[in-house]
């Protein structure tokens, strides 16, 4: 089938510095050079994305990397079997506090509130101060229940020791509106992707407490999602769609690029250039998005098992499921090599890795050269090995999981 | 009967004008007229609507959507309106039966079927989840279910997940509970 009447694609995406490797295989052609016609879609909300890919309104979409395990899996109102075989990038969230916030955690704990390790032990000591006193809970926004925002959130407050479910209150909040909000006092902090952090800084209403990296270096944040249907039906499509953003993302990783790819995405999301650059040149974290570096768009199944993981501990799972099976199900590395080989890049050998296991860089071994990578350390230190969910979730501080643990032991065949 | 209240949630104030007129003519009440703010979920909390009725073009559904989550003891239906050139993918997912949503264009002939058909729908997706909570927390029934998925695990080669959906889907369609379909599965299979 020529290019010409081959059918045009519908490509979702929400108006983040994330979505950069669909703006820029659209723009300079990446998607052209595959044969392949595609209409950008910006979607205001993620539960658009979420019933657009389960309608077939939506080819694939750029979306919260739990998202495809979530509609799989049918947490939410629609169930659609739902697969990724591409990461979009790592990291680019940061965790947000109003001026006051700021100002109360250096009343309790000055030390404390000035390091990304430290802000927590000052966030727990100042939760307990204001219970004492009767003063409401706090109040943090996220974006979606089911995002890395909301996982990267109460994971930093379960390892400082304040329960994410019960001592704080969460709120899903729109990114665009969030330092408004925070302005308005409506939210007393946030976590949300780049550049709205970024925007709320500029703005004199906020101060970034740490980043997501500082919660979990280089974790997962958008992949594509594809409903498995599509992707049945479309191999050699879907193929070249994963062939060109592989080459966007590895564009849009040089450094030389940015100020480029900057301006470009300007034009696609509602901010100002200038807010933009702060987390694309590194002046928020080094390497604050990794979109093609690190391996950044293999889907690990065991990022995959760690938002499962989370699920459970969040109370968003009604019933066990078996972890590792769900994860391959869902993050489909076959199919990443697949289109990666065809482009000529080295792909990992493995499908999953122990998470938060490297203090420091490391070689990945490859069907190549092998990759660098970077550490990979949670905040609190703590290891997740995709094999050993239940024992992983049984040292949590907090865990609201809606079945017995030795129901999902039960449950874990693979 | 009570008139049913419904809120409208949109930033485009010309269009729920003209959506509050036509509701009201087909005898509705409109409690509120919302664009998206800070307060959203605590004036629509307060309200207590019958219906929430949405643009898919505000990013305010995601906040919705949490509210179901918050305001669990008291979900409200939620009906969408798009865009012409969506609603026909976005029908078809709603009538696959799992959604509470129910879309369409803004022509006020059509409203009332629309919300009429979103509340039915969300009231029986609404008992199937109390239904369900009712059979997790019931021991009995549970075993009943399990019981049934087993056979037609055995019987029809079905996986544990696929057993489980026929049953559910099967209770859905005939709008009665999971565990009576478990029990007349179980007895049928006793006679066979």
């Amino acid at each position: 089938m020529s290019a010409h009447d081959r059918p045009e694609l519908r490509l979702g995406f929400t108006p983040l510095t994330d979505c950069a490797p669909l703006v820029i295989a659209h723009e300079l052609g990446f998607f052209a050079r595959e044969g392949l016609r595609v209409e950008l879609s910006p979607e205001p909300s993620w539960s658009n994305v979420r019933d657009k890919l389960a309608a077939g309104a939506l080819d694939a979409a750029h979306a919260l990397a739990p998202l495809p395990l979530a509609l799989t899996l049918g947490v939410g109102p629609l169930q659609e079997p739902t697969i990724t075989a591409l990461s979009l990038g790592l990291g680019g969230n940061g965790i947000c506090v109003s001026l006051a916030l700021r100002r109360a955690l250096d009343g309790v704990d000055a030390a404390g509130a000035a390091s990304p390790a430290g802000a927590g032990r000052a966030l727990a000591k100042l939760v307990a101060l204001r219970r004492s006193r009767g003063a409401a809970p706090l109040r943090f926004g996220t974006v979606f229940p089911v995002s890395m925002h909301t996982y990267a959130l109460c994971h930093w407050l379960e390892v400082s020791g304040v329960d994410p479910l019960r001592d704080v209150e969460l709120r899903v909040v729109p990114p665009p509106r969030m330092a408004g909000e925070l302005e308005q006092g409506e939210l007393d902090g946030f976590c949300v992707g780049e550049p709205w952090s970024s925007v709320a800084v500029r703005r004199g209403i906020g101060v970034i407490l740490l980043t997501g990296n500082d919660v979990w270096s280089h974790a997962p944040e958008k992949v594509l999602a594809v409903p498995l249907a599509w992707a049945e039906r479309n191999p050699a499509v879907h193929r070249a769609l994963l062939r060109a953003l592989l080459l966007a993302g590895r564009w849009c990783d040089d450094y030389g690029n940015r100020p480029e790819l900057a301006r470009r995405l300007a034009r696609w999301i509602d901010a100002p250039e200038e807010a933009l650059l702060p987390a694309l040149l590194d002046a928020l974290h080094p390497s604050l998005h990794a979109f093609h570096r690190f391996a950044a768009s293999f889907p690990w199944r065991s990022h995959a098992a760690w938002m499962l993981a989370q699920m459970i501990a969040r109370g968003q799972l009604e019933k066990p499921i078996d972890v590792r099976r769900a994860s391959a199900a869902v993050y489909r590395s076959d199919l990443y090599r697949e289109a990666a080989r065809e482009v000529g890049l080295s792909c990992p050998l493995a499908d999953e890795k122990l998470e938060g296991a490297h203090a420091s860089a490391w070689q990945l071994p490859s069907d190549g050269a092998p990759i660098h990578m970077p550490p990979d350390r949670f905040l609190d230190g703590s290891v997740f090995d995709p094999a050993d969910v239940v024992r992983y979730l049984s040292a949590r501080p907090f865990c609201a999981a809606r079945f017995p643990l030795d129901e999902l032991a039960a449950a874990q065949r693979s | 009967m009570e008139k049913l209240r419904v809120a409208l949630v949109d930033e485009k104030t010309e269009r729920s004008s003209d959506l509050e007129a036509a509701l009201v003519a087909e005898g509705y009440e409109v409690v509120a007229r919302l664009a998206g703010s800070a307060d959203l979920l605590a004036q629509l909390h307060g309200l207590a609507p019958d219906v929430v009725i949405v643009d898919m073009q505000s990013p305010d559904r995601d906040v919705l959507e949490d509210m179901q989550r918050i305001y669990r003891e008291e979900p409200r239906p939620i009906v969408m309106f798009v865009d012409e050139s969506d609603s026909e993918s976005i029908r078809a997912a709603v009538s696959a039966g799992v959604s509470a949503y129910v879309v369409d264009g803004l022509k006020s002939r059509s409203v009332q079927p629309i919300i009429e058909a979103a509340i039915a729908r969300f009231r029986a997706f609404q008992a199937l989840r109390s239904e369900l909570e009712a059979a997790r927390s019931s021991l009995e029934e549970r075993k009943l279910v399990e019981r049934a998925k087993g056979v037609l695990m055995k019987r029809r080669g079905l996986g544990e997940q696929e057993a489980y959906d026929l049953l559910r889907k099967t209770a859905m369609n005939r709008g009665c509970k999971l565990a009576d379909v478990a029990r007349q599965l179980i007895h049928a299979a006793e006679l066979l």
